[in-house]
């Protein structure tokens, strides 16, 4: 009996003079089992929450999947639409698209061929910081409207605060067609894969070929 | 008229037997606040608030027409621009209320710094005041995105790559961020959430738990020098002050803010009348590449540090910076919680403020004229000075149509026109030989790209005759010295050996 007391006491040490009254008028034992009750009425509120917050963040994480549960290959149209040793502008549909996407889900890359079968597939994303890079067919440079960056026609970094050249998309031929594996939006944290990271010092002579030192 | 009065005093009872809010109205209303805290510098925090209930008016009228979707929000905005009747006005009041809010907010907490009235008792009234910052950026930041137009667009695909930069949970951060793989319809909606009800919400919530601390706490005393902030007996010191030299909040300096607050509104009006509604730009379409990105006023000083960063700087400065710039904002009051409060004997933080404010200021500036950016179009559209060709040589008309031709305009300007990435070129002549020219165009180096695959032997030389002509008239172009000295040494017949 003792003992509950002074439970009761430590549990409420403010408790006003009208529950003391009731106390008073009902006695330790009656009181100290409201307090267990309220208790039990936290305890039942927590559960009973818990196992709704359960479901309520696997629907939040919904979104957060495996890149590969994203992606799947998108046809660029006819391999042989693409002139050999020039770079094109090309968009496709996003391939995980809500009807309510609107223009978001027209996606745009750079396809270069280099050869017969020999394409390049950038992503317009600058590896910077995503802005879209454009490209500049008489200076063969893509160029960053947002801080600056340059890259090489072969997608290596030339200058500005990148720190690496543009991600590229995997691709394959099928059926004549040039396919690319799409669909989530390129950055450091996926599968796009880096090209060429070059150092400055590296990028003066780069492939040997600038015929220029000496 | 007796009888209308005695009408009201019984509606006004009825209410009042009801809701019985009379007196802590009166308790917070009359309260005596120190007598020199009915100042114009106390007048920020209440007119930050007076443009939050500014933003829920307008946010909810705007709400009546706008559609949340990727597919029509972009077209809603410009029905709200073009076809409702003054629609446009409530977006401009909407967009320049955000913008006030925000400089407002920027201006009030650094009037709370240089007045030490973070210190004790005050450090929690501060530390909800950096959350209502940061919420309050958080508001201009997803409004951007609700815009939904090109910088929308892309002004998210910067917030995706920088938490794609996250070690392990870059992939899964960005997804939540978007909602799905790419910023598409799923993105807007939780954007929308966020904007309109999950920030407002815990926003309006801390705001009113920041009034109510500055209520119970009383207005922070004007800031004498010597007037030391001790723990142990600032309460008592604070209470005497405004039993000897108080006055009741109302009137004595309610009446100022409310003058303020509705100085501040006007501003808003004003602005909104005049300048308008910001956007929105081109359509969200991600295949428009011809576009120039920016963001909105409150973020451009980060656009601008971005492209000051050195490459390899950029990771560890995107994660590490933020957290220390809220860490130390979140560290002031407990840092120094007493002590001094007037800025006649704080020299360090009136130094850190003012570098603080000099800092944005100059980073928003260049963020404005984004020195930075090559103009895309500088090489197709940007007119040679005609002084600059009018005695050329064939070779080096060629030359200047190559400068042209291969973008070179896009990050140097000549004659004050073109990108300013690279120096300027009109006298580039006096500073560069030929030679060191010829080297710098075929290797690049620095900020220039190279240049050694894309131009032909002959393209060079072309290119390089024109930089030769660029110099001053009257003033030598550069030359090489000890080539000179050779090649007059190798003359035997006798002429001097110093040119
Ligand atoms: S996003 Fe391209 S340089 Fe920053």
């Amino acid at each position: 009996m003792s003992d509950q007391n002074d439970s009761q006491q430590r549990t409420e040490p403010d408790i006003e003079t009208a529950s003391e009254q009731a106390s008073d008028r009902e006695g330790p034992a009656v009181v100290s089992r409201r307090w267990l009750l309220l208790k039990a009425g936290i305890a039942l509120n927590g559960l009973v929450g818990l196992a709704l917050a359960v479901p309520v963040v696997r629907y939040l994480l919904a979104p957060v999947r495996k890149d590969s549960s994203y992606k799947s290959w998108v046809s660029l149209g006819d391999a042989n639409s693409f002139p050999v040793g020039e770079t094109r502008l090309v968009s496709f549909k996003n391939p995980w698209t809500q009807p309510w996407d609107g223009q978001t889900d027209n996606v745009a890359a750079y396809v270069r061929r280099e050869g017969a079968s020999q394409f390049t597939v950038f992503a317009i994303n600058c590896a910077h910081l995503g802005c879209p890079v454009r490209w500049f067919p008489q200076s063969q440079l893509f160029m960053c409207p947002c801080h600056g960056g340059v890259y090489y026609a072969d997608g290596s970094r030339a200058s500005g605060p990148p720190e690496r050249g543009l991600f590229t998309y995997d691709y394959k031929i099928a059926g004549g067609q040039l396919q690319i594996d799409a669909g989530q939006m390129p950055s450091l944290s996926n599968t796009a894969k880096l090209v060429n990271i070059s150092s400055p010092a590296t990028n003066s002579g780069r492939n040997g070929d600038c015929g220029c030192r000496g | 008229m007796p009888g209308m009065k005695q009408t009201g005093k019984r509606i006004y009872d009825w209410f009042e037997q009801r809701l019985q809010v009379e007196d802590p109205i009166k308790d917070a209303v009359l309260h005596k606040v120190p007598r020199n805290t009915a100042s114009w510098w106390y007048v920020f925090g209440s007119a930050a608030f007076t443009l939050l209930m500014l933003q829920i008016v307008t946010g909810i009228l705007l709400a009546l027409v706008y559609v949340p979707s990727a597919a029509e929000a972009w077209n809603s905005l410009n029905i709200l621009n073009h076809q409702v009747p003054l629609g446009w006005f409530l977006r401009a009041v909407h967009g320049w209320g955000s913008n006030f809010m925000v400089a407002v907010v920027f201006i009030h907490m650094a009037q709370v710094f240089l007045f030490g009235a973070y210190k004790f008792p005050r450090e929690l009234t501060w530390t909800v005041g950096v959350f209502l910052l940061l919420m309050t950026l958080g508001m201009a930041f997803t409004g951007q995105v609700l815009r939904f137009d090109q910088d929308a667009y892309w002004g998210l695909g910067i917030g995706v790559f920088i938490l794609s930069r996250v070690p392990w949970m870059g992939g899964g951060l960005v997804h939540l961020l978007l909602g799905g793989p790419t910023i598409a319809g799923a993105t807007l909606s939780r954007f929308f959430a966020l904007h309109v009800f999950v920030i407002p919400g815990t926003l309006l919530f801390l705001a009113l738990v920041h009034v109510w601390m500055v209520i119970k706490l009383g207005i922070n005393e004007w800031p004498m020098p010597g007037r030391l902030v001790r723990k142990s007996t600032y309460i008592a010191e604070y209470n005497q002050l405004t039993h000897e030299d108080g006055i009741p909040f109302v009137p004595g300096a309610f009446w100022k803010d409310l003058i303020f607050s509705a100085a501040v509104l006007a501003a808003v009006g004003v602005c909104a009348a005049v300048f308008g509604p910001s956007g929105p730009g081109g359509q969200p379409d991600p295949s428009i590449t011809q576009t120039v990105p920016k963001p909105d006023f409150p973020f451009l000083w980060i656009y601008a540090v971005l492209s000051y960063l050195p490459p390899s700087m950029e990771t560890p400065f995107i994660l590490i910076a933020p957290i220390v710039m809220i860490a130390g904002l979140l560290a002031v009051p407990f840092v120094a919680s007493e002590g001094e409060k007037s800025w006649h004997r704080r020299p360090v933080a009136v130094l850190a403020l003012a570098t603080i404010a000099v800092g944005w200021g100059v980073f928003t500036h260049l963020a404005m004229s984004t020195p930075w950016s090559p103009h895309m179009s500088a090489w197709s559209a940007d007119t040679l000075p005609v002084e600059y060709l009018r005695e050329a040589t064939p070779l080096v008309r060629q030359g200047a149509v190559i400068f042209q031709a291969k973008q070179c305009r896009n990050c140097h300007s000549i004659g004050g026109h073109g990108g300013e990435r690279g120096p300027a070129l009109d006298a580039v002549a006096t500073r560069m030989t030929p030679d060191q020219m010829r080297y710098k165009v075929v290797t690049g180096g620095g900020n220039m790209p190279a240049y050694g695959k894309n131009l032909s032997p002959a393209e060079i030389e072309a290119l390089v005759s024109f930089l030769e002509t660029l110099h001053p008239k009257g003033e030598p172009p550069a030359f090489d010295a000890s080539q000179q000295a050779a090649q007059s040494n190798a003359v035997p017949a006798g002429g001097s050996n110093t040119p």
